[in-house]
């Protein structure tokens, strides 16, 4: 019970003292995560559309693989990332294991699938007249994306939120595809990690509440957006 | 229908091309980036915050900046072999010498030394404390704790500890994981989390003199049972990665090699943290022999 107590006196502590490190950790965190979900969203949300709307052959299969992709785990992912992205992987000339780039594509690996289906799902919830009407009103496919998208921002909040919460949470592939290296790859998860492993169980209580406090804040902003039209 | 067809080969198409054309914009460029080292080394040395202190000092030297990958000696070879890194720190003297052999490292050359100890329990429940010889103190581990009254963590990583900790076994012929029995336990972690768990457990374990050093403000309830067997000696060596493995930065990697090779390199891998143990967490062993370090008994020159 002790330690648990010096865990959070010593999170106020270097959250008080403003410690570098934890806030360049924060920020790191912070940075990479939200670049994956902006992507995944911009990726997702269009292709979420597509497989809402329309029937084509194959559509089946590409759903079934969505819905796989929700429950992939980050190690699977990781080692996908990292294999590819090896010196002698097929992308190896890029040079870009071990960097915040590899680490935002895994993530955003992992946040894509939750972003498709949640925009799947909830565009597919959408009366169909509605897109009848829209379409003969002589909007183009673009316009009927926009249309769609503020239709149901209830449920694509709420895929921002998964994917977000998908990608900030993961540690499996960002420690395989970024290294965990110090001042350059090492974010929230993988520091507490380490921290753990190192047996400095204060500074890994620190860095879990750091992260549970940053994701209670992202979604209580993303959760006041959504729910703000509907609440009065 | 047909046209949409169309439409998406035209955009497969497209992105066929772009990706040929980023690999032929890249081939265009050195073989390697000269600015950037990957150095693939133990966990148990990358704990002990020696890489920390040393690395800085050579990146500010050359430019060159240095990613240090810290996973089991295993997993560090594997990544020389695959041309994966440019460099290795490891301690595994029989693996490494298989590679030198087989030609996947250019050279290998001993850095520094300190020793390996089994820790356990405060109260020794298999009363092993003070036995001169590693061996027959595990078999001693092994009989007393089938009675469950105790546990051994193994790191079960296929790092160098774990290779050393089986060599051990193997002396007395025992091979724990086949045995499956409770006592033995299988971490699969590097060595600071197999010595929390073995703090948490009550459990005995081997681990490197650094890393026990560096985390025993943490381990309160292990302490050192069994150390000074000359089989416990614990050789670092560095192995820069043959460059015909391709894209290695060979010249980086010599210039780290011959860095931590320097006097006053040297000097500093003995002096680290001396102060605050009040005894070394490495000996530094530039030209020394694992031979004449044995024959010594471990004792410094």
């Amino acid at each position: 019970m002790d330690l648990i107590w010096d865990g959070i006196r010593e999170a106020a502590r270097l959250w008080w003292a403003g410690d570098r490190e934890i806030i360049e950790i924060t920020l790191r965190t912070l940075a990479i995560s939200s670049s994956a979900t902006a992507l995944a969203l911009l990726i997702g949300i269009p292709l979420g559309a597509v497989l809402a709307l329309r029937r084509f052959w194959g559509r089946g299969l590409i759903v079934a693989a969505v819905n796989t992709g929700m429950g992939m785990p980050p190690v699977v992912i990781g080692l996908l990332v990292a294999l590819i992205l090896w010196r002698t992987g097929p992308l190896g000339r890029l040079d870009l294991i071990y960097t915040p780039t590899a680490m935002v594509v895994a993530q955003l690996l992992l946040s894509l699938p939750l972003v498709v289906g949640f925009s799947l799902a909830s565009i597919q919830s959408v009366n169909p007249r509605l897109i009848g009407q829209i379409w003969a009103m002589g909007a183009n496919r673009w316009q009927v994306l926009w249309l769609l998208v503020r239709e149901t921002r209830l449920g694509l909040l709420a895929a921002v939120m998964a994917g977000f919460g998908a990608a900030i949470s993961e540690v499996g592939a960002s420690m395989q595809v970024g290294g965990n290296l110090a001042g350059e790859t090492r974010v929230l998860t993988t520091a507490t990690v380490l921290e753990t492993g190192r047996g400095n169980f204060e500074v890994a209580i620190a860095l879990s509440l750091v992260l549970v406090v940053l994701a209670f804040l992202v979604n209580l902003a993303l959760t006041t957006v959504q729910q703000r039209r509907f609440v009065r | 229908m047909l046209r949409r067809w169309i439409l998406s080969l035209r955009i497969l198409g497209l992105l066929f091309l772009s990706v040929a054309l980023l690999n032929a914009a890249c081939a265009s460029e050195p073989d390697y980036n000269a600015d950037q080292l990957i150095l693939a080394t133990t966990t148990s040395l990358n704990d002990s915050g020696l890489l920390d202190q040393l690395v800085p000092i050579f990146e500010e030297e050359t430019g060159v900046s240095v990613k240090i990958i810290a996973v089991g000696t295993g997993a560090a070879l594997r990544m020389g072999v695959e041309g994966n890194a440019d460099i290795l720190l490891t301690h595994a003297p029989d693996s490494e010498r298989e590679l030198l052999i087989a030609g996947d490292v250019s050279s290998r050359t001993l850095v520094a030394y300190n020793d390996f100890l089994i820790v356990g329990p405060r109260h020794d429940p298999a009363a092993v404390t003070g036995l001169s010889d590693a061996a027959v103190a595990l078999a001693n581990v092994r009989a007393s704790c089938l009675g469950g009254v105790c546990e051994f963590a193994s790191r079960g990583d296929d790092s160098g500890t774990h290779k050393k900790e089986l060599s051990l076994w193997a002396a007395v012929d025992i091979s724990p994981s086949e045995l499956d029995e409770d006592w033995y336990l299988e971490v699969g972690q590097g060595m600071s989390a197999t010595l929390t768990v073995a703090n948490q457990r009550d459990a005995y374990t081997l681990t490197d003199r650094g890393t026990y050093l560096s985390l025993s403000d943490n381990l309160p309830n292990l302490m050192p049972v069994v150390e000074g067997d000359s089989r416990l000696l614990n050789y670092y060596s560095v192995l820069p990665v043959s460059g015909s493995k391709g894209r290695i930065n060979a010249l980086a990697a010599r210039a780290f090699r011959d860095f931590l090779l320097r006097e006053d390199v040297q000097a500093m891998i003995d002096n680290y943290l001396v102060e605050e143990y009040g005894r070394p967490l490495f000996i530094a062993a530039a030209g020394d022999s694992e031979s004449a370090i044995a024959a010594r008994g471990g004792a410094p020159r």
